[in-house]
Protein backbone atom coordinates (compact mmCIF):
# COMPACT_ATOMS: atom_id res chain seq x y z
CA UNK A 1 0.00 0.00 0.00
CA UNK A 2 1.64 3.24 -1.00
CA UNK A 3 -0.81 6.06 -0.48
CA UNK A 4 -4.22 5.78 1.07
CA UNK A 5 -6.66 8.42 2.07
CA UNK A 6 -9.25 7.53 4.68
CA UNK A 7 -12.46 9.44 5.35
CA UNK A 8 -10.71 12.71 4.68
CA UNK A 9 -12.69 15.93 5.08
CA UNK A 10 -11.47 19.48 4.76
CA UNK A 11 -13.09 22.87 5.27
CA UNK A 12 -11.81 26.40 4.79
CA UNK A 13 -13.44 27.93 7.84
CA UNK A 14 -17.17 27.28 7.43
CA UNK A 15 -16.93 26.26 3.80
CA UNK A 16 -16.59 22.52 3.47
CA UNK A 17 -14.59 21.50 0.43
CA UNK A 18 -13.98 17.78 0.86
CA UNK A 19 -16.21 15.32 2.65
CA UNK A 20 -15.38 11.76 3.59
CA UNK A 21 -12.99 11.07 0.72
CA UNK A 22 -11.38 7.61 0.70
CA UNK A 23 -9.20 5.89 -1.90
CA UNK A 24 -5.85 4.20 -2.27
CA UNK A 25 -3.05 3.92 -4.81
CA UNK A 26 -0.38 1.22 -5.03
CA UNK A 27 3.17 1.66 -6.28
CA UNK A 28 3.16 1.13 -10.03
CA UNK A 29 -0.35 2.50 -10.40
CA UNK A 30 -1.56 5.57 -12.23
CA UNK A 31 -4.54 7.33 -10.66
CA UNK A 32 -6.43 10.14 -12.37
CA UNK A 33 -8.58 12.47 -10.32
CA UNK A 34 -11.51 13.82 -12.33
CA UNK A 35 -13.95 16.51 -11.43
CA UNK A 36 -15.21 19.93 -12.48
CA UNK A 37 -13.37 23.14 -11.61
CA UNK A 38 -13.46 24.02 -7.93
CA UNK A 39 -14.47 20.54 -6.79
CA UNK A 40 -11.50 20.30 -4.42
CA UNK A 41 -8.87 18.42 -6.44
CA UNK A 42 -6.15 20.88 -5.46
CA UNK A 43 -7.31 20.89 -1.85
CA UNK A 44 -7.14 17.10 -1.81
CA UNK A 45 -3.60 17.23 -3.20
CA UNK A 46 -2.57 19.80 -0.60
CA UNK A 47 -3.85 17.51 2.15
CA UNK A 48 -1.91 14.58 0.68
CA UNK A 49 1.26 16.69 0.45
CA UNK A 50 1.00 17.89 4.03
CA UNK A 51 0.41 21.51 3.02
CA UNK A 52 -3.04 21.48 4.62
CA UNK A 53 -4.22 19.56 7.66
CA UNK A 54 -7.51 17.70 7.12
CA UNK A 55 -10.35 18.64 9.46
CA UNK A 56 -11.25 14.95 9.75
CA UNK A 57 -9.77 11.69 8.51
CA UNK A 58 -6.21 11.45 7.25
CA UNK A 59 -3.88 10.68 4.38
CA UNK A 60 -1.37 7.88 4.93
CA UNK A 61 1.79 7.19 3.02
CA UNK A 62 3.46 3.81 3.51
CA UNK A 63 1.22 3.39 6.57
CA UNK A 64 2.34 6.65 8.25
CA UNK A 65 0.02 9.62 8.65
CA UNK A 66 1.13 12.52 6.48
CA UNK A 67 0.42 14.97 9.30
CA UNK A 68 2.92 13.18 11.56
CA UNK A 69 5.85 13.57 9.14
CA UNK A 70 8.18 16.57 8.82
CA UNK A 71 8.58 18.38 5.49
CA UNK A 72 11.90 16.64 4.98
CA UNK A 73 10.54 13.17 5.75
CA UNK A 74 7.58 13.77 3.46
CA UNK A 75 9.81 14.94 0.65
CA UNK A 76 11.50 11.52 0.67
CA UNK A 77 8.18 9.82 0.06
CA UNK A 78 6.04 12.13 -2.02
CA UNK A 79 6.90 14.74 -4.65
CA UNK A 80 4.75 17.45 -6.13
CA UNK A 81 4.86 18.42 -9.77
CA UNK A 82 3.12 21.76 -10.29
CA UNK A 83 1.74 23.00 -13.57
CA UNK A 84 4.56 24.37 -15.68
CA UNK A 85 4.97 27.92 -14.50
CA UNK A 86 6.93 31.03 -15.29
CA UNK A 87 9.65 31.40 -12.69
CA UNK A 88 10.74 34.82 -11.44
CA UNK A 89 14.40 34.02 -12.02
CA UNK A 90 15.62 32.14 -15.04
CA UNK A 91 17.46 29.16 -13.56
CA UNK A 92 19.26 26.68 -15.78
CA UNK A 93 17.43 23.41 -16.37
CA UNK A 94 20.13 21.53 -14.49
CA UNK A 95 19.86 23.80 -11.42
CA UNK A 96 16.07 23.48 -11.53
CA UNK A 97 16.31 19.67 -11.43
CA UNK A 98 19.07 19.79 -8.82
CA UNK A 99 16.74 21.74 -6.53
CA UNK A 100 14.73 18.54 -6.10
CA UNK A 101 17.65 17.06 -4.15
CA UNK A 102 17.81 19.89 -1.60
CA UNK A 103 16.39 17.94 1.33
CA UNK A 104 19.02 15.23 0.83
CA UNK A 105 21.79 17.46 2.19
CA UNK A 106 22.17 19.58 5.32
CA UNK A 107 20.63 23.03 5.60
CA UNK A 108 23.97 24.78 5.10
CA UNK A 109 25.17 22.57 2.25
CA UNK A 110 24.82 22.76 -1.49
CA UNK A 111 24.06 19.58 -3.46
CA UNK A 112 27.17 17.43 -3.86
CA UNK A 113 28.42 14.87 -6.36
CA UNK A 114 25.76 12.34 -5.46
CA UNK A 115 22.98 14.85 -6.00
CA UNK A 116 24.46 16.03 -9.28
CA UNK A 117 24.56 12.53 -10.63
CA UNK A 118 20.94 12.01 -9.55
CA UNK A 119 19.93 15.16 -11.40
CA UNK A 120 21.81 13.98 -14.49
CA UNK A 121 20.12 10.59 -14.32
CA UNK A 122 16.71 12.17 -13.95
CA UNK A 123 17.32 14.37 -17.00
CA UNK A 124 18.46 11.30 -18.90
CA UNK A 125 15.45 9.27 -17.79
CA UNK A 126 13.09 11.87 -19.22
CA UNK A 127 15.08 12.25 -22.43
CA UNK A 128 15.86 15.93 -21.87
CA UNK A 129 19.57 15.71 -21.12
CA UNK A 130 20.24 18.03 -24.07
CA UNK A 131 18.30 20.80 -22.37
CA UNK A 132 20.59 20.71 -19.34
CA UNK A 133 22.32 24.05 -19.91
CA UNK A 134 19.34 25.91 -21.32
CA UNK A 135 17.42 28.46 -19.26
CA UNK A 136 14.19 27.06 -17.82
CA UNK A 137 12.42 30.29 -18.77
CA UNK A 138 13.28 29.84 -22.44
CA UNK A 139 11.68 26.37 -22.72
CA UNK A 140 8.29 25.49 -24.19
CA UNK A 141 5.45 24.44 -21.89
CA UNK A 142 5.94 20.75 -22.66
CA UNK A 143 9.68 20.90 -21.98
CA UNK A 144 9.10 22.75 -18.71
CA UNK A 145 6.67 20.08 -17.61
CA UNK A 146 9.28 17.40 -18.31
CA UNK A 147 11.88 19.40 -16.32
CA UNK A 148 9.52 19.59 -13.34
CA UNK A 149 8.94 15.83 -13.59
CA UNK A 150 12.72 15.29 -13.71
CA UNK A 151 13.02 17.42 -10.57
CA UNK A 152 10.57 15.13 -8.79
CA UNK A 153 12.51 12.06 -9.97
CA UNK A 154 15.73 13.58 -8.61
CA UNK A 155 13.91 14.07 -5.30
CA UNK A 156 13.71 10.24 -5.15
CA UNK A 157 10.18 10.05 -3.81
CA UNK A 158 8.09 7.17 -5.05
CA UNK A 159 4.71 8.89 -5.02
CA UNK A 160 4.32 11.64 -7.62
CA UNK A 161 1.45 14.11 -7.40
CA UNK A 162 0.82 16.11 -10.56
CA UNK A 163 -1.42 19.08 -10.94
CA UNK A 164 -2.93 18.85 -14.43
CA UNK A 165 0.32 17.91 -16.16
CA UNK A 166 -1.24 18.05 -19.61
CA UNK A 167 -3.19 21.26 -19.26
CA UNK A 168 -1.95 24.15 -21.41
CA UNK A 169 0.08 21.84 -23.63
CA UNK A 170 -0.41 21.37 -27.36
CA UNK A 171 -1.63 18.07 -28.76
CA UNK A 172 1.78 16.54 -29.40
CA UNK A 173 3.29 17.61 -26.10
CA UNK A 174 0.27 16.38 -24.21
CA UNK A 175 0.73 12.92 -25.68
CA UNK A 176 4.47 12.96 -25.06
CA UNK A 177 4.08 14.00 -21.43
CA UNK A 178 1.33 11.45 -20.78
CA UNK A 179 3.42 8.64 -22.30
CA UNK A 180 6.33 9.63 -20.12
CA UNK A 181 4.16 9.77 -17.03
CA UNK A 182 2.68 6.38 -17.80
CA UNK A 183 6.13 4.87 -18.30
CA UNK A 184 7.10 6.06 -14.81
CA UNK A 185 4.54 3.72 -13.27
CA UNK A 186 6.44 0.83 -14.85
CA UNK A 187 9.50 1.95 -12.86
CA UNK A 188 7.47 1.51 -9.68
CA UNK A 189 6.26 5.05 -9.12
CA UNK A 190 2.75 5.70 -7.94
CA UNK A 191 1.45 8.58 -10.01
CA UNK A 192 -1.56 10.69 -9.07
CA UNK A 193 -2.69 13.34 -11.51
CA UNK A 194 -5.62 15.69 -11.70
CA UNK A 195 -7.07 16.18 -15.14
CA UNK A 196 -9.95 17.80 -16.95
CA UNK A 197 -9.95 15.26 -19.72
CA UNK A 198 -11.99 12.08 -19.06
CA UNK A 199 -10.90 10.47 -22.33
CA UNK A 200 -7.25 10.90 -21.45
CA UNK A 201 -7.89 9.59 -17.94
CA UNK A 202 -9.50 6.50 -19.42
CA UNK A 203 -6.70 5.89 -21.89
CA UNK A 204 -3.72 6.18 -19.55
CA UNK A 205 -4.71 5.48 -15.96
CA UNK A 206 -5.18 2.33 -13.90
CA UNK A 207 -7.73 3.88 -11.60
CA UNK A 208 -10.07 6.83 -11.69
CA UNK A 209 -11.26 8.88 -8.74
CA UNK A 210 -14.18 11.12 -9.59
CA UNK A 211 -15.09 13.94 -7.22
CA UNK A 212 -18.39 15.73 -7.19
CA UNK A 213 -19.43 18.35 -4.66
CA UNK A 214 -16.44 17.41 -2.50
CA UNK A 215 -17.47 13.75 -2.28
CA UNK A 216 -16.31 10.65 -4.10
CA UNK A 217 -18.67 10.06 -7.02
CA UNK A 218 -16.79 7.04 -8.30
CA UNK A 219 -13.55 5.18 -7.60
CA UNK A 220 -12.31 2.16 -9.50
CA UNK A 221 -10.87 0.97 -12.79
CA UNK A 222 -11.55 3.17 -15.81
CA UNK A 223 -13.63 0.38 -17.37
CA UNK A 224 -15.93 0.25 -14.34
CA UNK A 225 -16.22 3.95 -13.72
CA UNK A 226 -16.01 6.00 -16.91
CA UNK A 227 -19.45 5.89 -18.45
CA UNK A 228 -21.99 8.36 -19.82
CA UNK A 229 -23.78 8.66 -16.49
CA UNK A 230 -20.62 9.65 -14.61
CA UNK A 231 -19.30 12.16 -17.16
CA UNK A 232 -22.74 13.73 -17.58
CA UNK A 233 -23.17 14.04 -13.83
CA UNK A 234 -19.66 15.43 -13.21
CA UNK A 235 -19.66 18.13 -15.82
CA UNK A 236 -23.39 18.87 -16.12
CA UNK A 237 -23.52 18.19 -19.85
CA UNK A 238 -25.35 15.40 -21.66
CA UNK A 239 -22.78 13.08 -23.24
CA UNK A 240 -22.71 9.72 -24.88
CA UNK A 241 -19.62 7.58 -24.28
CA UNK A 242 -18.53 5.47 -27.23
CA UNK A 243 -16.14 2.57 -26.90
CA UNK A 244 -13.50 2.07 -29.61
CA UNK A 245 -10.61 -0.25 -30.46
CA UNK A 246 -11.79 -3.12 -28.26
CA UNK A 247 -12.60 -0.75 -25.37
CA UNK A 248 -9.01 0.60 -25.25
CA UNK A 249 -10.43 4.02 -25.90
CA UNK A 250 -13.65 5.68 -24.83
CA UNK A 251 -14.73 8.90 -26.47
CA UNK A 252 -17.22 11.41 -25.10
CA UNK A 253 -19.63 12.87 -27.63
CA UNK A 254 -22.31 15.47 -26.92
CA UNK A 255 -25.64 13.61 -26.77
CA UNK A 256 -27.33 16.27 -28.88
CA UNK A 257 -25.10 15.44 -31.83
CA UNK B 1 22.52 27.90 -35.56
CA UNK B 2 23.60 30.61 -33.21
CA UNK B 3 27.26 30.77 -32.43
CA UNK B 4 28.00 29.33 -29.05
CA UNK B 5 29.98 31.63 -26.84
CA UNK B 6 32.51 30.11 -24.52
CA UNK B 7 32.17 31.21 -20.92
CA UNK B 8 34.45 31.04 -17.94
CA UNK B 9 33.24 28.68 -15.21
CA UNK B 10 31.44 30.54 -12.43
CA UNK B 11 33.96 29.51 -9.79
CA UNK B 12 36.75 31.04 -11.89
CA UNK B 13 34.78 34.28 -12.24
CA UNK B 14 34.39 34.39 -8.45
CA UNK B 15 38.11 33.74 -7.91
CA UNK B 16 38.93 36.53 -10.36
CA UNK B 17 36.59 38.87 -8.50
CA UNK B 18 38.32 38.04 -5.21
CA UNK B 19 41.69 38.80 -6.79
CA UNK B 20 40.34 42.04 -8.22
CA UNK B 21 39.06 43.05 -4.79
CA UNK B 22 42.51 42.44 -3.31
CA UNK B 23 44.11 44.62 -5.98
CA UNK B 24 41.50 47.35 -5.46
CA UNK B 25 42.20 47.41 -1.73
CA UNK B 26 45.94 47.79 -2.24
CA UNK B 27 45.38 50.39 -4.95
CA UNK B 28 43.01 52.36 -2.74
CA UNK B 29 45.61 52.67 0.02
CA UNK B 30 47.95 54.42 -2.36
CA UNK B 31 45.22 56.80 -3.52
CA UNK B 32 44.75 59.90 -1.45
CA UNK B 33 45.79 63.47 -0.92
CA UNK B 34 48.58 62.53 1.46
CA UNK B 35 50.89 60.06 -0.32
CA UNK B 36 51.41 56.60 1.13
CA UNK B 37 53.39 54.32 -1.17
CA UNK B 38 53.28 50.54 -1.52
CA UNK B 39 56.60 50.32 0.31
CA UNK B 40 55.21 52.24 3.28
CA UNK B 41 52.08 50.09 3.26
CA UNK B 42 54.11 46.88 3.42
CA UNK B 43 56.40 48.36 6.04
CA UNK B 44 53.65 49.60 8.35
CA UNK B 45 51.60 46.41 8.11
CA UNK B 46 54.74 44.29 8.42
CA UNK B 47 55.86 46.15 11.54
CA UNK B 48 52.76 44.86 13.33
CA UNK B 49 53.98 41.31 12.99
CA UNK B 50 57.76 41.56 13.02
CA UNK B 51 60.60 43.97 13.64
CA UNK B 52 60.86 46.54 10.89
CA UNK B 53 62.96 49.67 11.20
CA UNK B 54 60.50 52.55 10.52
CA UNK B 55 61.45 54.31 7.30
CA UNK B 56 58.09 56.09 7.06
CA UNK B 57 56.83 59.23 8.75
CA UNK B 58 54.71 58.72 11.90
CA UNK B 59 51.92 60.74 10.30
CA UNK B 60 51.76 58.20 7.48
CA UNK B 61 51.30 55.36 9.94
CA UNK B 62 48.61 57.17 11.87
CA UNK B 63 46.81 58.23 8.70
CA UNK B 64 46.90 54.72 7.30
CA UNK B 65 45.80 52.87 10.42
CA UNK B 66 43.29 55.36 11.81
CA UNK B 67 41.72 56.78 8.68
CA UNK B 68 42.52 55.32 5.32
CA UNK B 69 42.50 51.61 6.11
CA UNK B 70 39.32 51.71 8.26
CA UNK B 71 37.58 53.66 5.54
CA UNK B 72 38.64 51.19 2.86
CA UNK B 73 37.57 48.22 4.95
CA UNK B 74 34.26 49.87 5.76
CA UNK B 75 33.59 50.64 2.10
CA UNK B 76 34.19 46.98 1.26
CA UNK B 77 32.04 45.73 4.12
CA UNK B 78 29.15 48.08 3.41
CA UNK B 79 29.19 47.27 -0.31
CA UNK B 80 29.37 43.58 0.46
CA UNK B 81 26.49 43.70 2.96
CA UNK B 82 24.17 45.87 0.90
CA UNK B 83 24.49 43.79 -2.20
CA UNK B 84 24.27 40.47 -0.34
CA UNK B 85 21.15 41.71 1.45
CA UNK B 86 19.69 42.91 -1.84
CA UNK B 87 20.27 39.55 -3.47
CA UNK B 88 18.72 37.79 -0.47
CA UNK B 89 15.64 40.03 -0.39
CA UNK B 90 15.15 39.55 -4.13
CA UNK B 91 15.02 35.81 -3.57
CA UNK B 92 12.82 35.91 -0.50
CA UNK B 93 10.30 38.26 -2.08
CA UNK B 94 10.53 36.52 -5.45
CA UNK B 95 10.96 39.92 -6.95
CA UNK B 96 13.97 41.16 -8.91
CA UNK B 97 13.08 44.73 -7.93
CA UNK B 98 13.53 44.17 -4.20
CA UNK B 99 16.29 46.15 -2.48
CA UNK B 100 17.70 46.17 1.07
CA UNK B 101 15.38 49.02 2.09
CA UNK B 102 12.25 47.05 1.14
CA UNK B 103 11.47 46.40 4.81
CA UNK B 104 12.27 49.92 5.95
CA UNK B 105 15.82 49.34 7.23
CA UNK B 106 17.17 52.53 5.62
CA UNK B 107 14.16 54.64 6.60
CA UNK B 108 14.56 53.47 10.17
CA UNK B 109 18.29 54.18 10.23
CA UNK B 110 17.71 57.66 8.80
CA UNK B 111 15.17 58.41 11.51
CA UNK B 112 17.47 57.14 14.25
CA UNK B 113 20.41 59.17 12.99
CA UNK B 114 18.32 62.33 12.57
CA UNK B 115 16.93 61.91 16.09
CA UNK B 116 20.42 61.45 17.55
CA UNK B 117 21.67 64.57 15.76
CA UNK B 118 18.63 66.55 16.95
CA UNK B 119 19.29 65.47 20.53
CA UNK B 120 22.82 66.79 20.18
CA UNK B 121 24.67 63.47 20.10
CA UNK B 122 27.58 62.93 17.79
CA UNK B 123 29.75 60.19 16.31
CA UNK B 124 29.19 56.79 17.86
CA UNK B 125 25.78 57.63 19.31
CA UNK B 126 24.45 58.57 15.87
CA UNK B 127 25.54 55.18 14.59
CA UNK B 128 24.05 53.36 17.57
CA UNK B 129 20.74 55.24 17.27
CA UNK B 130 20.61 54.52 13.53
CA UNK B 131 21.29 50.83 14.07
CA UNK B 132 18.68 50.46 16.81
CA UNK B 133 16.03 52.41 14.92
CA UNK B 134 16.70 50.41 11.79
CA UNK B 135 16.19 47.10 13.58
CA UNK B 136 13.10 48.40 15.40
CA UNK B 137 11.54 49.55 12.14
CA UNK B 138 12.09 46.21 10.43
CA UNK B 139 10.80 44.46 13.55
CA UNK B 140 7.62 46.51 13.37
CA UNK B 141 7.27 45.75 9.65
CA UNK B 142 7.61 42.02 10.25
CA UNK B 143 5.13 42.18 13.13
CA UNK B 144 2.52 44.08 11.11
CA UNK B 145 3.21 41.97 8.01
CA UNK B 146 2.55 38.83 10.05
CA UNK B 147 -0.85 40.20 11.08
CA UNK B 148 -1.80 41.01 7.49
CA UNK B 149 -4.36 38.73 5.95
CA UNK B 150 -3.78 36.99 2.66
CA UNK B 151 -0.41 36.34 1.09
CA UNK B 152 2.41 36.52 3.60
CA UNK B 153 5.06 37.93 1.29
CA UNK B 154 2.74 40.60 -0.08
CA UNK B 155 1.72 41.55 3.46
CA UNK B 156 5.37 42.05 4.38
CA UNK B 157 6.10 44.22 1.36
CA UNK B 158 3.02 46.36 1.90
CA UNK B 159 3.69 46.86 5.57
CA UNK B 160 7.31 47.71 4.64
CA UNK B 161 6.07 50.48 2.36
CA UNK B 162 3.58 51.80 4.93
CA UNK B 163 5.81 51.77 7.99
CA UNK B 164 8.72 53.01 5.90
CA UNK B 165 6.77 56.09 4.86
CA UNK B 166 5.52 56.58 8.42
CA UNK B 167 9.10 56.64 9.67
CA UNK B 168 10.15 58.93 6.81
CA UNK B 169 7.56 61.48 7.82
CA UNK B 170 9.12 61.35 11.29
CA UNK B 171 12.51 62.10 9.74
CA UNK B 172 11.03 65.01 7.79
CA UNK B 173 9.54 66.39 10.96
CA UNK B 174 12.89 66.21 12.72
CA UNK B 175 14.47 68.10 9.81
CA UNK B 176 11.76 70.73 10.16
CA UNK B 177 12.44 71.38 13.83
CA UNK B 178 16.23 70.90 13.66
CA UNK B 179 18.53 73.87 14.04
CA UNK B 180 19.12 75.05 10.44
CA UNK B 181 22.60 76.30 11.32
CA UNK B 182 24.31 73.06 12.22
CA UNK B 183 21.85 70.20 12.83
CA UNK B 184 19.96 70.35 9.55
CA UNK B 185 23.09 70.27 7.38
CA UNK B 186 24.43 67.39 9.48
CA UNK B 187 21.21 65.43 8.99
CA UNK B 188 21.07 66.18 5.27
CA UNK B 189 24.68 65.17 4.85
CA UNK B 190 24.12 61.94 6.77
CA UNK B 191 21.15 61.10 4.58
CA UNK B 192 23.28 61.38 1.46
CA UNK B 193 25.58 58.71 2.77
CA UNK B 194 29.30 58.98 3.35
CA UNK B 195 32.20 57.09 4.83
CA UNK B 196 34.00 60.29 5.67
CA UNK B 197 35.49 60.11 9.14
CA UNK B 198 35.38 56.32 9.34
CA UNK B 199 37.40 55.17 12.33
CA UNK B 200 38.67 51.81 13.56
CA UNK B 201 35.85 52.00 16.13
CA UNK B 202 33.25 52.13 13.36
CA UNK B 203 34.72 49.04 11.76
CA UNK B 204 34.61 47.19 15.06
CA UNK B 205 31.07 48.35 15.76
CA UNK B 206 29.77 47.21 12.39
CA UNK B 207 31.80 44.04 12.01
CA UNK B 208 29.90 41.83 14.43
CA UNK B 209 26.33 42.42 13.18
CA UNK B 210 27.59 42.35 9.60
CA UNK B 211 29.22 38.98 10.11
CA UNK B 212 26.11 37.75 11.88
CA UNK B 213 24.20 38.62 8.73
CA UNK B 214 26.66 37.65 6.04
CA UNK B 215 27.64 34.22 7.36
CA UNK B 216 24.10 32.75 7.39
CA UNK B 217 23.35 34.31 4.00
CA UNK B 218 26.42 32.63 2.58
CA UNK B 219 25.71 29.28 4.22
CA UNK B 220 22.04 29.20 3.25
CA UNK B 221 22.65 30.40 -0.30
CA UNK B 222 21.59 27.20 -2.07
CA UNK B 223 18.32 27.11 -0.14
CA UNK B 224 17.45 30.66 -1.16
CA UNK B 225 17.01 29.20 -4.66
CA UNK B 226 14.19 27.04 -3.35
CA UNK B 227 12.49 30.03 -1.70
CA UNK B 228 12.23 31.76 -5.09
CA UNK B 229 9.87 28.99 -6.22
CA UNK B 230 7.26 29.88 -3.61
CA UNK B 231 6.27 28.35 -0.30
CA UNK B 232 4.28 25.36 -1.49
CA UNK B 233 6.89 24.06 -3.88
CA UNK B 234 9.62 24.64 -1.30
CA UNK B 235 7.62 22.76 1.31
CA UNK B 236 7.06 19.74 -0.95
CA UNK B 237 10.80 19.65 -1.60
CA UNK B 238 11.39 19.24 2.11
CA UNK B 239 12.29 22.84 2.94
CA UNK B 240 10.53 24.64 5.77
CA UNK B 241 9.87 27.79 3.79
CA UNK B 242 8.55 29.94 6.62
CA UNK B 243 11.45 29.25 8.93
CA UNK B 244 14.02 29.65 6.17
CA UNK B 245 12.50 32.94 5.05
CA UNK B 246 12.54 34.27 8.59
CA UNK B 247 16.22 33.40 9.03
CA UNK B 248 17.17 34.93 5.68
CA UNK B 249 15.20 38.12 6.37
CA UNK B 250 16.79 38.47 9.81
CA UNK B 251 20.29 37.96 8.43
CA UNK B 252 19.77 40.38 5.54
CA UNK B 253 18.27 42.95 7.91
CA UNK B 254 21.21 42.75 10.31
CA UNK B 255 23.66 43.26 7.47
CA UNK B 256 21.66 46.19 6.08
CA UNK B 257 21.12 47.90 9.42
CA UNK B 258 24.80 47.62 10.34
CA UNK B 259 25.76 49.08 6.97
CA UNK B 260 23.44 52.05 6.83
CA UNK B 261 24.13 52.92 10.45
CA UNK B 262 27.82 53.48 9.70
CA UNK B 263 27.56 54.80 6.16
CA UNK B 264 24.28 56.67 6.00
CA UNK B 265 21.76 55.99 3.28
CA UNK B 266 23.41 54.54 0.20
CA UNK B 267 20.65 53.47 -2.11
CA UNK B 268 21.01 51.66 -5.33
CA UNK B 269 23.91 49.30 -4.57
CA UNK B 270 21.63 46.62 -3.13
CA UNK B 271 19.33 46.70 -6.12
CA UNK B 272 21.75 46.99 -8.96
CA UNK B 273 24.82 45.02 -7.96
CA UNK B 274 22.88 41.75 -7.59
CA UNK B 275 21.39 42.41 -11.02
CA UNK B 276 24.73 42.95 -12.66
CA UNK B 277 26.02 39.86 -10.90
CA UNK B 278 23.10 37.79 -12.21
CA UNK B 279 24.29 38.70 -15.69
CA UNK B 280 27.76 37.40 -14.90
CA UNK B 281 27.15 34.22 -12.91
CA UNK B 282 23.46 33.47 -13.45
CA UNK B 283 20.63 33.18 -10.96
CA UNK B 284 21.86 30.23 -8.90
CA UNK B 285 22.50 31.67 -5.43
CA UNK B 286 25.31 29.20 -4.90
CA UNK B 287 27.41 31.47 -7.12
CA UNK B 288 25.26 34.59 -7.07
CA UNK B 289 25.66 35.19 -3.32
CA UNK B 290 29.48 35.19 -3.08
CA UNK B 291 29.81 37.00 -6.42
CA UNK B 292 27.38 39.71 -5.27
CA UNK B 293 29.32 40.14 -2.04
CA UNK B 294 32.62 40.56 -3.86
CA UNK B 295 31.25 42.74 -6.62
CA UNK B 296 29.42 44.96 -4.12
CA UNK B 297 32.65 45.42 -2.16
CA UNK B 298 34.62 46.30 -5.29
CA UNK B 299 31.95 48.70 -6.52
CA UNK B 300 31.53 50.64 -3.30
CA UNK B 301 35.28 50.81 -2.74
CA UNK B 302 35.81 52.30 -6.20
CA UNK B 303 32.98 54.77 -5.75
CA UNK B 304 34.33 55.78 -2.35
CA UNK B 305 37.76 56.34 -3.89
CA UNK B 306 36.16 58.76 -6.31
CA UNK B 307 34.23 60.32 -3.46
CA UNK B 308 37.38 61.18 -1.54
CA UNK B 309 39.72 61.96 -4.45
CA UNK B 310 37.71 63.50 -7.26
CA UNK B 311 37.15 66.96 -5.84
CA UNK B 312 38.75 68.95 -3.06
CA UNK B 313 35.58 68.43 -1.00
CA UNK B 314 33.98 65.05 -0.43
CA UNK B 315 31.14 64.06 -2.72
CA UNK B 316 28.54 62.05 -0.77
CA UNK B 317 28.43 58.39 -1.76
CA UNK B 318 24.69 58.33 -2.27
CA UNK B 319 25.05 60.85 -5.08
CA UNK B 320 27.94 59.08 -6.75
CA UNK B 321 26.50 55.58 -6.65
CA UNK B 322 23.55 56.64 -8.78
CA UNK B 323 25.59 58.98 -10.95
CA UNK B 324 28.00 56.23 -11.95
CA UNK B 325 25.78 53.21 -11.56
CA UNK B 326 22.66 54.24 -13.40
CA UNK B 327 24.21 54.83 -16.85
CA UNK B 328 26.26 51.65 -16.48
CA UNK B 329 23.16 49.72 -15.58
CA UNK B 330 21.21 51.14 -18.52
CA UNK B 331 24.02 50.06 -20.81
CA UNK B 332 23.90 46.54 -19.40
CA UNK B 333 20.15 45.98 -19.53
CA UNK B 334 19.97 47.12 -23.12
CA UNK B 335 22.61 44.56 -24.08
CA UNK B 336 21.46 40.96 -24.34
CA UNK B 337 23.24 37.82 -23.30
CA UNK B 338 21.91 36.76 -19.93
CA UNK B 339 23.48 33.77 -18.25
CA UNK B 340 21.55 31.34 -16.15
Amino acid sequence: MSMNVEHLSFAYGEREVLRDVSFSVEYGEFLSVLGPNGVGKSTLFRCMLGLLTPTAGAAYIGGQAVASLSARQLSEKIAYIPQSHNPVFNFSVFDMVLMGTTAQTGSFASPGKRQRSRANKALDRLGIFDLKDRGYGSLSGGERQLVLIARAIAQEAKVLVMDEPSAALDFGNRMRVMHTVQSLTRDGYAVIQSTHDPEQAYMYSDKILALQGGRVAAFGTPQDTMDAALVSALYGVDVEVCSMRGDKIRVCIPASL
Amino acid sequence: MTKKKTYLPYSVIIALMAAALGLCIVGSVVLGRYPIGLRELCGIIGSKFMDVEPFWKPVQESLLLNHRLPRILLACLVGCCLSAAGAAYQGVFQNPMAAPDILGASNGAAFGAALAILLGFGGGMVTAFAFAASLLTVGAVIYVGGKARGKRVLGLVLSGIMIGSLVSSGTSFIKLVADPEDQLPAITYWLMGSLNGASPKDVLFALFPMALGLVPLHLLRWRINILTLGDEEAQTMGVNARRLRTVVILAATLATAASVSVSGVIGWVGLVIPHLTRRMVGNNYKYLMPASMLFGAIFLLMVDNLSRNLLATEIPLGILTSLIGAPFFIYLITRDGERH
